[in-house]
């Protein structure tokens, strides 16, 4: 067992104006992909906690998405990159929920 | 296969265990992952547009090992995707690519006990990944066809494969944990 690192959320910069859309970053299910690996992707790229990257990662293995970050459309676009980079399945959208 | 795998070690470096076969076997994929990740070599290419990453020429890839690889940015706006991918693909690839040659320098300097910093780590993580990816895709993975594929006959083609992207789903399952806070 191991404790649960404080959680760190990054800090909204607050550059986009009240009337921006929001925008999203969602990772999508593949079979390919290990839980575990997920999980530690989660951690290590967003530097969630355990409990937060294992939740996320359980949304995109159980509801096939799950949205894992949002912000700015270069933010999201920036995160969308790196889950590439990492091998993930992502994409980015306006937030219309 | 053997079953060592990636462990952490008491000063937190990694380590690999492999034999000669499983080694020459590594390297054989991993040559084969850097072929079909690096960056198409553009003839007569503007040095500029080189330097800044851009890459007007890419699209989509037809290959689905390799769109997986690269995939879309966006799903319902396709000159969003085709914008973002000529400004990003070859980055990805350059990413891709220095991962698995990160690892391949490793396996070259070393005998059967292959040792990582955290670095060499989380780039030999990013090439097993995109290799059991592009795997996966050939085999057509799918979370309910898993026991189909691995009660597959020897005679079947896709056997052998299987059974190797069965081996690099434990190591990589043991270098996740090696490395987990």
């Amino acid at each position: 067992m191991t404790t649960a690192p404080t959680e760190l959320e990054r800090p909204d910069v607050g550059l986009a104006s009240a009337t921006d859309v929001p925008w999203i970053t969602i990772v999508w299910n593949d079979p390919v992909n290990l839980m575990s690996y997920v999980t530690y992707v989660f951690m290590t790229y967003f530097k969630y906690s355990r409990e937060k990257a294992e939740k996320l990662m359980m949304q995109v293995h159980q509801d096939g998405r799950s949205v894992v970050s949002s912000g700015s459309r270069e933010e999201m676009e920036r995160d969308v990159s790196a889950m590439h980079s990492y091998g993930l399945w992502a994409t980015l959208a306006k937030d219309d929920s | 296969m053997s079953v060592h795998g990636f462990r952490r070690t008491a000063t937190g470096r990694i380590v690999l265990r492999v034999d000669a076969v499983e080694k020459g076997l590594l390297v054989t994929l991993l040559e084969q992952l850097a072929d079909f990740v690096a960056p198409e070599d553009l003839d007569d290419e503007d040095p500029l547009v080189a330097m800044v990453g851009l890459d007007p020429d890419a699209v989509r890839p037809e290959d689905p090992a390799l769109a997986r690889l690269l995939p879309d940015a966006y799903l319902d706006d396709d000159a969003a995707a085709a914008q973002f991918r000529r400004f990003t693909e070859r980055s990805l690839r350059e990413t891709k690519l220095a991962h698995t040659q990160t690892a391949l320098e490793t396996l070259r300097r070393s005998g059967e006990k292959v040792t990582l910093g955290r670095d060499e780590a989380g780039a030999w993580l990013g090439a097993l990944n995109d290799v059991r990816l592009a795997l996966g895709t050939r085999l057509g993975v799918t979370e309910e066809g898993m026991e189909e594929l691995a009660s597959l006959p020897d005679d079947d083609p896709r056997a052998a494969t299987f059974h190797i992207y069965d081996w690099l789903t434990y190591l990589q399952e043991t270098l996740v944990r090696a490395l987990m806070p």
